[in-house]
């Protein structure tokens, strides 16, 4: 009769064993959504003040003092005109360089899957798509910079293609899988060659796929750091030339945000970092257009 | 899949083999890029590696002005927030992952708004994270939560410095944010590629959604959960921009762990550029091949673990 007793009293501990276990599932839910919670707020709390027209037609201010500041002396007030302008020219020369190669070796993933080629191909492009960027950049100062003996929009530009291409390369292959294999032997059967074939049915099919890819690439890009601060530096006016220090928006964050006790020089930093985030979430919201359901797994990849 | 019949027609193999060559030199130039990086980052950093030899990752004296650039300090500092991001990071990315595989079919509507949230935490820039990092939650740890520590661990070596802020453990918080939405990502794919028949029978045996989880899915997705955790490593490693605003910053071998320390990652940002000469940065550029090699291994071994778990069922739908 004890072992019923006892079989009772375990069947009830495992209920509330689930019970805890499922709470503390939910918990690390909770515990991984604060920390974006709290950082949109602090962005948007702290950007809202800079944000003025000023701050989209003005290179960053001087530093300033707290007494200068007050006084309302002109210097002290600036923007990220030189960011802007910076960061739309290397992220899209990266766009025109990572586009072209991306898709094509997604097209080769997708089509010529059972080659050699395709496999170790494949299998690098993810091993790069996690790669530091920074050591992405070095890669560029040492084989630009270096040569060139300046940085450059162009050494910049140039690690953004790189960052971007596995991006680009993996959705576009994702979204060619996608597209069902009825439609090429259909279109096969009618004596269409291959390579017309991919080209009007296959890629024409799956470019809501490839529009995401690139898209997320851009967001990537548009938002990546370290590389350019080994390959692009930073100029304190736009861009005039290719071959320049080039300044970005997120170098601006990364150079007035640790610009020390300036106040005017961390509200510019909160002020690009609230641009930067607004620029991307009309770029993630671009992609939910773009995208039905079925490619939700696609996202999740990068 | 895309097996599709090998004699093609004549009238197209010309297209078909331009078609072929282009993509596929795209898919060479992949693998160069990877080669093109190693061997570029070797050629930049020879000067370094000639003078220091094996004393460059075994010593720990890093001084621009006398020419000695050793970097033990660094790859331990690496180690350390790496560490600290996977121990607070794994059980917290590995619950998002179980809560959206296995029980977020059933809870509607919260649930997938938890999860695209949680993905979101992905798209936010680490330069982004790196501000919030240095401007909030470095006086948080300051004020609140490195006294705390102090008092109640003070005796350990751990946590016996003077609260500081910018230290090992406020780069560890920060890295184990951004690693969370890698680690879920991965283990909720690889959790999703375990066939429905594992929990199907469990459950017939009269077992708890709990039981049916830790007995008869994460077993069976152990290799995958592996590799994402490892995928989280090779992130936490790598991740530069976000850790150099709130490392701290110092050479020296960090005594505790609310000490200011320094990455390999961060030395690059915060050092480049502070002087031209040669051997500094050759010694720069070969900081960044130590990082090649442990991300080449790290990435290596996650993507085949990965691999094994998700690439044979991923294309069957």
């Amino acid at each position: 009769m004890t072992s019923i007793n006892q079989t009772g009293r375990r069947q009830e501990w495992r209920r509330v064993f689930d019970r805890i276990m499922k709470g503390l599932v939910i918990l690390a839910v909770v515990i991984a959504v604060i920390p974006l919670v709290l950082v949109v707020w602090d962005v948007v709390a702290q950007g809202l003040p800079a944000i003025t027209l000023n701050f989209f037609t003005h290179n960053p201010p001087s530093p300033c003092s707290t007494g200068q500041i007050a006084s309302g002396s002109a210097m002290c007030w600036g923007g990220i005109l030189n960011g802007i302008e910076g960061s739309f020219l290397m992220v899209g020369m990266a766009t025109l360089i990572a586009v072209p190669v991306g898709v094509g070796a997604g097209i080769y993933f997708s089509e010529w899957p059972e080659s050699r080629l395709s496999f170790l191909s494949s299998f690098t492009n993810d091993v790069l798509a996690e790669f530091p960027t920074i050591t992405i950049g070095l890669f560029i100062f040492v084989l630009i910079v270096e040569t060139t003996r300046t940085f450059s929009a162009v050494a910049g530009a140039t690690s953004l293609a790189i960052i971007m291409l596995p991006i680009v390369a993996r959705t576009t292959e994702e979204s060619l899988k996608l597209v069902p294999t009825t439609l090429r032997e259909a279109s096969m059967a009618l004596g269409i060659p291959r390579w017309k074939t991919i080209f009007r049915i296959v890629i024409s099919t799956g470019r809501s796929g490839l529009a995401t890819g690139i898209l997320l690439a851009i967001a990537r890009a548009a938002g990546e750091t370290a590389p350019l601060v080994v390959t692009a530096g930073y100029l304190n006016f736009p861009p005039t030339g290719l071959f320049q220090p080039t300044a970005s928006i997120p170098y601006i964050i990364y150079n007035f945000g640790t610009g020390g006790d300036y106040a005017n020089w961390t509200t510019t930093a909160w002020g690009a970092a609230l641009a930067l985030v607004v620029f991307m979430l009309i770029l993630n919201l671009s992609v939910k257009l773009f995208i039905g359901r079925k490619f939700a797994g696609v996202r999740a990849e990068i | 899949m895309t097996a599709l019949p090998k004699e093609k027609r004549s009238s197209g193999s010309k297209g078909d083999l331009v078609l072929k060559a282009v993509v596929g030199a795209a898919a060479v130039g992949v693998i160069a890029i990877l080669v093109g990086l190693g061997v570029e980052l070797t050629s930049g950093s020879w000067l370094s590696i000639k003078t220091f030899g094996l004393g460059f990752i075994t010593g720990s004296t890093w001084n621009p002005p006398r020419d000695i650039f050793n970097v033990f300090p660094f790859i331990l500092g690496t180690l350390i927030t790496s560490a600290l991001a996977l121990l607070f990071g794994l059980p917290i990315g590995l619950g998002v992952a179980i809560f959206l595989s296995e029980r977020a079919g059933r809870a509607r509507g919260l649930g997938a708004a938890l999860g695209s949230l949680v993905e979101l935490l992905a798209a936010v820039p680490s330069v982004i994270y790196g501000l919030w990092g240095l401007l909030v939650l470095v006086p948080f740890m300051r004020e609140y939560v490195e006294p705390t520590l102090k008092t109640y661990l003070g005796f350990t070596q751990l946590f016996n410095a003077a609260p500081f802020g910018l230290d090992l453990l406020t780069a560890g918080v920060v890295l184990t944010i951004m690693i969370i939405p890698t680690i879920s990502a991965v283990s909720r794919d690889v959790l999703n590629a375990v066939p429905n028949s594992q929990r199907e029978a469990m459950y017939s045996l009269g077992a708890t959604d709990w039981e049916v989880t830790r007995k008869a899915v994460l077993p069976y997705a152990r290799s995958g959960i592996f590799g994402a955790t490892i995928l989280g490593l090779g992130r936490a490693v790598g991740e530069t921009m976000a850790v150099t605003f709130v490392v701290g910053n110092a050479t020296a071998i960090p005594t505790s762990l609310i000490s200011p320390g320094y990455t390999l990652t961060s030395l690059i940002v915060n050092q480049f550029g502070t002087t031209t000469d040669p051997l500094s940065d050759a010694a720069l550029v070969e900081v960044g091949l130590v990082l090649f090699m442990l991300a080449l291994v790290i990435n290596f071994f996650a993507r085949v673990l990965v691999w094994r778990m998700t690439r044979s069922t991923k294309f069957r739908v």
